[in-house]
């Protein structure tokens, strides 16, 4: 059990903690009675439109003899827990003046790779911390920590993407120095961790070129949420047929907004716009949030 | 997958409302998907019966009322219906969206005793 808030997160490990989350929510493998309601759905959507049930007064009691059931309207966002430790992160990070960014992409989009060199191209003039996400081994936070950079591994089990809850607590035991940037590497998955706010400033959406060109289309939800797009792998465009400005155009169908830079964290290619960006991030982060000096 | 965390989540809001509401049991729930929140439906129903076993909803009957995608179209200035984010405007074929409507998950109403 976990002591700062009594949580049991399936199999999500924190380096660091001692104990593990494992009183969780497998109770998949204990029941006798596996598919008892696998075939009364498809058709109930009509439900709900034409008749209103506020209060709790009793309605469709189709129990009898038993207790009176009941409706309660609760109305409430599926993912509002999450949210509201996503909020608690948020707040932590700007009393701090913390730069935190998402970092999202498929599985072999180069995301530890341009973490790596950016680590070490800015580690002179910029205080830099990572929080990495993987379903299993500490390699990438081994990787990162090979820059000299400090980084914590956040294993998710069978969790394909961070929580805001996960990431909560891998803040306690890295604590961010005040006026940094904080890279939080997400698992790598173009679908679930466009759901799931963990309390960044931005996320940031890495494709690389080797990747088909329609991806922000295939996955609109994670380019949608997206604040920056880093086309990543840029060196390999001559051997490739990738339409760079077609992708760039099914990024902005999804998000008129977004900010696209083309990189290669192999050749260095562009990487000066995207620590620019970064600075001004960083700089804009820290007006009306003065770092408090707490850092020590 | 993330169908599975979602139902932890409503799980979490149905362990948390119990003491505030009363109640012990969860019997039926009515959730609002949106057709642009990226939430598979029947991998949303296979995933809470799993993770609702042992759990004050096991065996609740689960109705999910999907909502429509709406948009707001710049160039047209008025609401258009959509069923993807990349969908162009019905009307003028352009792309400038914004996505007002049916990106929602929300836990509506519930059946408890």
């Amino acid at each position: 059990m976990c002591t700062v808030c009594g949580c049991g997160d399936g199999e999500t490990r924190i380096e660091g903690e001692e104990h593990r989350h494992d009183e969780g929510h497998d109770h998949a493998h204990h029941h006798p009675h596996a598919h008892d309601h696998t075939h009364d759905h498809g058709h109930d959507h009509h439900h709900g439109h034409d008749h209103h049930h506020y209060g709790q007064g009793p309605a469709r009691a189709h129990a009898p003899g038993l207790s009176q059931a009941r409706m309660v309207q609760i109305e409430q966002d599926i993912l509002s827990k999450n949210d509201r430790y996503a909020a608690a992160n948020r707040g932590w990070l700007a009393a701090r003046g913390v730069l935190a960014l998402n970092l999202v992409s498929s599985p072999g989009a180069g995301k530890t790779s341009l973490l790596t060199r950016t680590l070490e191209d800015l580690r002179e003039e910029i205080p830099m911390s990572v929080i990495e996400g993987d379903q299993e081994t500490a390699n990438d936070a081994e990787r990162i920590r090979a820059t000299g950079a400090r980084a914590i591994q956040i294993n998710t089990g069978k969790g394909c993407h961070l929580d805001a809850h996960q990431v909560g607590h891998a803040l306690e035991h890295l604590d961010p120095e005040a006026g940094s940037v904080l890279f939080i590497e997400n698992v790598g998955n173009l679908v679930c961790p466009a759901a799931f706010d963990l309390g960044e400033a931005h996320k940031v959406a890495i494709l690389s070129v080797t990747e088909g060109e329609d991806k922000p289309i295939k996955y609109p939800d994670m380019f949608a949420a997206a604040g920056l797009l880093l086309l990543n792998k840029i060196d390999l465009l001559p051997h490739l047929d990738f339409d760079v400005a077609r992708c760039i155009e099914y990024a902005r169908r999804i998000n008129p907004g977004i900010q696209v830079l083309q990189v290669s964290a192999r050749s260095g290619e562009g990487l000066d716009d995207w620590y620019r960006w970064l600075r001004l991030q960083r700089e804009a982060r820290q007006i009306g949030h003065a770092p408090t000096g707490s850092s020590a | 997958m993330h169908e599975m965390s979602l139902c932890e989540g409503i799980v979490q809001v149905l362990e948390d409302q119990a003491e505030a509401q009363h109640y012990t049991r969860v019997k039926q729930v009515w959730l609002e998907i949106g057709a642009l929140a990226g939430v598979e439906i029947e991998a949303m129903r296979f995933s809470f019966d799993v993770v609702t076993r042992g759990t004050l909803a096991e065996h609740a009957q689960l109705h999910i009322i999907e909502t429509p995608g709406q948009g707001w179209c710049l160039p047209c200035a008025k609401t258009i219906s959509i069923s993807q984010r990349h969908d162009p405007c019905p009307d003028c074929g352009s792309y400038q969206i914004q996505v007002t409507g049916g990106d929602e998950m929300r836990i509506k109403e519930l059946e408890v005793e």
